[in-house]
């Protein structure tokens, strides 16, 4: 079956010139492997594909359980000279769980 | 010497608002009251106001801030340790001295200076992000070194009650005090290290506490309107208890705690700051009771080198036009009022940007399937070299009104001047911090 991201996990974003940092932290810990399996970096590379034009690199953090997804040339040249509405990229947390996944692992 | 050292964070932005902080600095029972209020923007804009008036520079809420907290400081023995000096330290100080007179208040401020190294920077050295020369990117007008804990000791050696300072590595700003207090060594990594995990959990004040975080029906928050800011309970041995005013609003737990110690973190074995290379992957956060969450296990490695120095650059002028169209074929003419823009102005700019809000305007495209929106509104924004050139798209958006689709409007036009920022790294033996006291 598809599900959403948003359904079983939460994040943050943040920024750090023009590379935007995507948390993904599933609800239950039990999901840890689930997300692990399926939330590749090419996957997220592949859903961001209009928006990221640079690497995106995955890290595991199993303490917390949680994801973390650095991603380059990200947001348009960086908070004070991009011409976008969302200069940080803040909102683009909502747009990593808009990504649906096979929930079967 | 204390077994616990209570610190607080009553602002974790230049934006962020007032009430908190006094509600910390009045019940919170706190040792040290930190507010966080410079971001990478905010210092090179702060330099701005200042090449315009020498006497300004620092954060413009400074005199409402202090006033509000001033007297609890006081009465509560607390004492306050700020970022809101950004371009002019030495300046938000007068500032704090005039308040403090007029409130008949015998006050210490210990000033830290030296993250302004732009008398030192070239603009030969090589840019982070660009991997091109500073001076590549334009005409360079700040230059601000992120200082380490390191700088602030020795302004809380002193019997100073406001620690005031300018560009200094968030985290660093809670470093500083746990060192102070329980004579740790800055070559302890492990130990800055879990010193950096609770300074960058407390940093963003209240996103720790549940701000940033709702989402009603999937992630709820009481009593937002009313959202407290954190403090953290740190033993000597590093051991973190998190938590916050009792009756304020919020929710500090595991999942807020979470996405704040991930927050703005690129390698999170590798967080650099001036005090530490610290490791957040062997970190526990364990919910020991009803807003309370405790943290340990953070770890390091020794010091960089270099410290981190943003570096300000004129960038130019950005102009932006807005109209509104709304009922049936709300998106077709918002694009077509859109192609028109394009044909008119794609000459003239090199970086033009259309948007349709209510459809395509925060993500670029929307992902998933979804109905047509009521209303759309067009936005152009473009960049250029000059005011009148940046003005240029305000005024074609403008002109809509009578050259554009039907049904147009709302329009409105603005034009700012931008600062941009790239970063390098300078050798810390070059950067000489200083501290200069004041009194009231």
């Amino acid at each position: 079956m598809t599900i959403k991201l948003y359904d079983i996990a939460h994040s943050r974003a943040g920024d750090k010139g023009n590379t935007l940092t995507l948390s993904l932290i599933p609800y239950k810990p039990e999901d840890y492997p689930l997300i692990c399996e399926k939330v590749t970096a090419s996957a997220v590379s592949y859903h961001f594909r209009d928006l990221v034009l640079g690497e995106i690199t995955r890290y595991e953090l199993p303490n917390l359980p949680a994801l973390q997804f650095v991603c380059q040339q990200a947001l348009s040249g960086g908070v004070t000279t991009s011409l976008t509405i969302d200069t940080h990229g803040k909102s683009l947390s909502y747009a990593l769980l808009e990504m649906s996944i096979d929930n079967e692992l | 010497m204390k077994e616990t050292i209570r610190i607080g964070c009553g602002a974790g932005f230049s934006g962020d608002r007032l009430e908190p902080a006094i509600i910390l600095a009045q019940q919170g029972q706190l040792d040290y009251l930190v507010l966080e209020c410079l971001a990478e923007r905010t210092i090179a804009l702060a330099q701005k106001r200042k090449r315009q008036n020498p006497a300004l520079g620092y954060d413009p809420l400074l005199e409402r801030r202090i006033e509000c907290l001033l007297p609890h400081l006081l009465a509560n023995n607390v004492r306050l340790i700020t970022n809101m000096g950004a371009a002019n330290p030495l300046a938000a100080a007068e500032v704090i001295v005039s308040i403090a007179k007029r409130l008949g208040l015998n006050i210490t401020i210990a000033v830290v200076t030296g993250d302004d190294i732009f008398g030192l920077l070239t603009g030969h050295e090589i840019s982070l992000e660009t991997s091109k020369p500073l001076r590549e990117a334009g005409p360079l007008i700040s230059a601000n070194a992120y200082l380490g804990a390191d700088a602030i000791l020795p302004a809380l050696a002193t019997s100073a009650s406001i620690i005031i300072t300018g560009r200094v590595a968030d985290p660093s700003l809670f470093v500083a005090p746990l060192v102070h207090e329980f004579g740790w060594s800055l070559d302890e990594a492990d130990r800055i290290g879990q010193a950096t995990v609770i300074g960058h959990l407390l940093e963003c004040a209240g996103q720790l506490t549940g701000g940033y975080f709702a989402d009603p029906g999937k992630k709820d928050i009481p009593d937002m309107a009313h959202l407290g800011h954190p403090f953290a309970d740190v033993s000597t041995d590093g051991t973190a208890i998190f938590g916050k005013v009792a009756g304020t609003g919020g929710t500090l737990n595991v999942a807020t705690a979470k996405e704040q110690l991930l927050y703005e973190v690129m390698d999170p074995s590798r967080y650099m700051t001036p005090d530490v290379v610290a490791d957040f992957t062997k970190v526990s956060l364990e919910e020991i009771g009803p807003n309370q969450v405790k943290a340990t296990g953070g770890q390091g490695q020794s010091r960089p080198n270099t410290l981190k120095v943003s570096v300000g650059y004129n960038a130019g002028f950005v102009g932006e036009g807005e109209i509104s169209y709304a009922g049936s074929n709300a998106l077709g003419r918002a694009k077509l009022a859109g192609s028109i823009i394009q044909e008119r102005l794609q000459n003239q700019f090199t970086d033009l940007r259309i948007d349709f809000m209510g459809s395509t305007s925060v993500h670029r495209t929307s992902f998933g399937e979804h109905p047509d929106q009521y209303e759309i509104r067009l936005r152009v924004a473009g960049k250029a070299a000059t005011f009148e050139q940046a003005s240029l798209v305000g005024e074609e958006v403008e002109a809509l009104y009578t050259n554009g689709p039907a049904g147009g409007g709302g329009a409105r036009k603005y034009v700012h001047e931008v600062v941009g920022i790239v970063s390098t790294f300078l050798g810390r033996d070059r950067i000489n911090p200083q501290v200069t006291l004041f009194q009231s």
